[in-house]
């Protein structure tokens, strides 16, 4: 084995990252699901996660997302008046205000991310809703905004998810995560199961707004290929655990672990 | 002014599945400053790429130290924190090479204005810049709005070249960008080379045809197997 120069905290940059979290770890039953997790995201850059199924990595999202609590660890969004908050320990009530204000997830199945009986523009003017909006023309614009930002063809705003392609589907689950302008975008597989030419499309969008909006973004994929058009550095994932983590292009092109090289060889 | 201090920068890789340590380049020591060219040269497979590639980190180098003096502050390349070093890519170190990765469905153009777009230029402004550019480059203006996955690798590396070098910056890495491109294109680069390096831009290269560049040389680098030597002209 070869040893490697461990590398030095940031002192180029000196913003406070969005995201931090440290020693995330989650059981279910006698299933460690992550253990010892630790990441951080800066405005504006797209933190990608890589591993094969049962890594651990949607499980790390999904603790992002607030949906389900930690077993140990700490997590810290830089939102004004929750600085210094661990969101894992605050009230349920504050914990699903910050998920609905400032923070985006679109899932790969569209059917965990949108009501497919009720239109595409009221599933994105849903989230505005629960935030406290009512104003019908309010509502209806916001709606508009967002489907538009995220190259949705606005003729097709009021048509049921269930009827729309695949594709489509992951423009409205987006255009609903970012109705509220969230700070931190969590993207689980979005593209996986769309033809390669769409999923090209959806991709193009997702670096647009990514640009466009200097979101903190998460991003799991299985697909380096989504993972090096998108991210800035990667972590990856096995048995839980993050056992590499760099630029994209380090790890795609020098992976060191012996794990990471057969993903990549593998792929590439 | 030292641009660049790299001294006992050295690489191997250790391939798992053969549990084999691949050495590159061992101990390489040199200066850089504001405005110099080094070339680099080296028979092929001696770890001229791999040079370049570590310390822009696309490879994590084994050994040694690079001290970059950034516009903030001295940074060592070798072990500055990943954030750092993308900070560093998007304002003051480029890496020019002879590969373009196109995006499907991405336009050459916006190819092209994408890092001056994320430098806060409006799209008017980055329109203009660019085709200026790509002009220069000899890219006709009837192919802009099309795909390059689509183009002759001589157009591809003209897009490539220009969305390398279209916003400034302070350290360059050239690898083999002369490669492919016809007469014309050569020369327009070696004239914009010419023109950044008298800004001040300093730049290591990894030519081919080393002719091309031959007026802009300040220093050579010889990378052979066993040592490295560091010739000043």
């Amino acid at each position: 084995m070869m040893t490697r120069p461990s590398l030095d905290q940031p002192r180029l940059v000196r913003d406070v990252p969005l995201l931090q979290a440290r020693g995330l770890s989650r059981r279910y039953g006698a299933i460690t699901a992550i253990d010892g997790v630790d990441l951080s995201v800066y405005r504006g850059e797209v933190l990608g996660i890589v591993g094969e199924s049962g890594s651990g990595k949607s499980t790390v999202l999904r603790l992002l997302n607030l949906e389900e609590p930690a077993d140990a660890g700490t997590y810290y969004l830089d939102l004004p008046g929750y600085t210094d908050q661990n969101l894992f320990t605050m009230d349920r009530y504050f914990r699903r205000q910050i998920q609905i204000r400032h923070i985006g997830i679109v899932y790969q199945n569209p059917y965990l991310g949108l009501r497919m009986r009720h239109t595409s523009s009221g599933n994105v003017a849903e989230r505005l809703i629960m935030a406290g909006e009512r104003n019908f023309g309010t509502l209806r614009h916001a709606a508009k905004t967002a489907l538009s930002a995220s190259e949705f063809p606005l003729e097709r705003m009021d048509d049921l998810p269930i009827r729309l392609s695949g594709g489509m589907q992951q423009r409205v689950q987006l255009a609903r995560a970012l109705a509220l302008r969230p700070m931190l975008l969590l993207l689980d597989e979005p593209t996986t199961g769309l033809d390669v030419s769409v999923q090209a499309l959806v991709l193009d969008t997702l670096a647009r707004i990514q640009r466009e909006l200097q979101i903190a973004t998460v991003i799991v994929s299985h697909d380096l290929g989504v993972i090096r058009a998108l991210a800035d550095r990667v972590m990856v994932m096995r048995h839980g655990r993050v056992i590499e983590h760099g630029l994209t292009d380090q790890i795609l092109e020098d992976p060191q672990e012996a794990y990471t090289q057969q993903l990549v060889y593998a792929k590439l | 002014m030292s641009i660049l201090d790299v001294q006992g920068f050295s690489k191997q890789f250790f391939v798992h599945h053969l549990q084999r340590q691949i050495p590159a380049f061992n101990e390489v020591d040199f200066r850089l400053h504001a405005g110099e060219f080094l070339l680099v040269r080296g028979v092929n497979g001696v770890g001229k790429s791999t040079l370049l590639r570590c310390l822009y980190r696309s490879y994590l180098p084994t050994a040694g130290r690079a001290i970059y003096h950034a516009h903030a502050g001295l940074i060592d390349l070798a072990c500055a924190a990943d954030v750092d070093i993308a900070a560093l890519r998007r304002t003051e170190i480029g890496h020019v090479t002879q590969f373009l990765r196109a995006r499907p469905r991405v336009s050459a153009i916006d190819v092209v204005i994408e890092p001056l777009l994320s430098q806060g230029h409006s799209r008017a402004e980055a329109h203009q810049i660019a085709a200026e550019w790509l002009d220069a480059f000899g890219l006709k203006a009837d192919i802009w709005d099309a795909y390059p996955s689509t183009f002759s690798g001589g157009e591809q590396q003209k897009v490539n070249l220009v969305r390398a070098l279209i916003v400034p910056r302070r350290l360059l890495l050239l690898d083999e960008p002369t490669a492919s491109l016809d007469a014309s294109a050569r020369a327009a680069l070696v004239a914009r080379l010419a023109q950044i390096k008298a800004q001040g831009v300093a730049m290591i290269g990894v030519f081919h045809h080393p002719e091309d560049v031959r007026d802009l040389v300040d220093g050579e680098l010889h990378l052979t197997n066993v040592q490295v030597d560091y010739v000043a002209n």
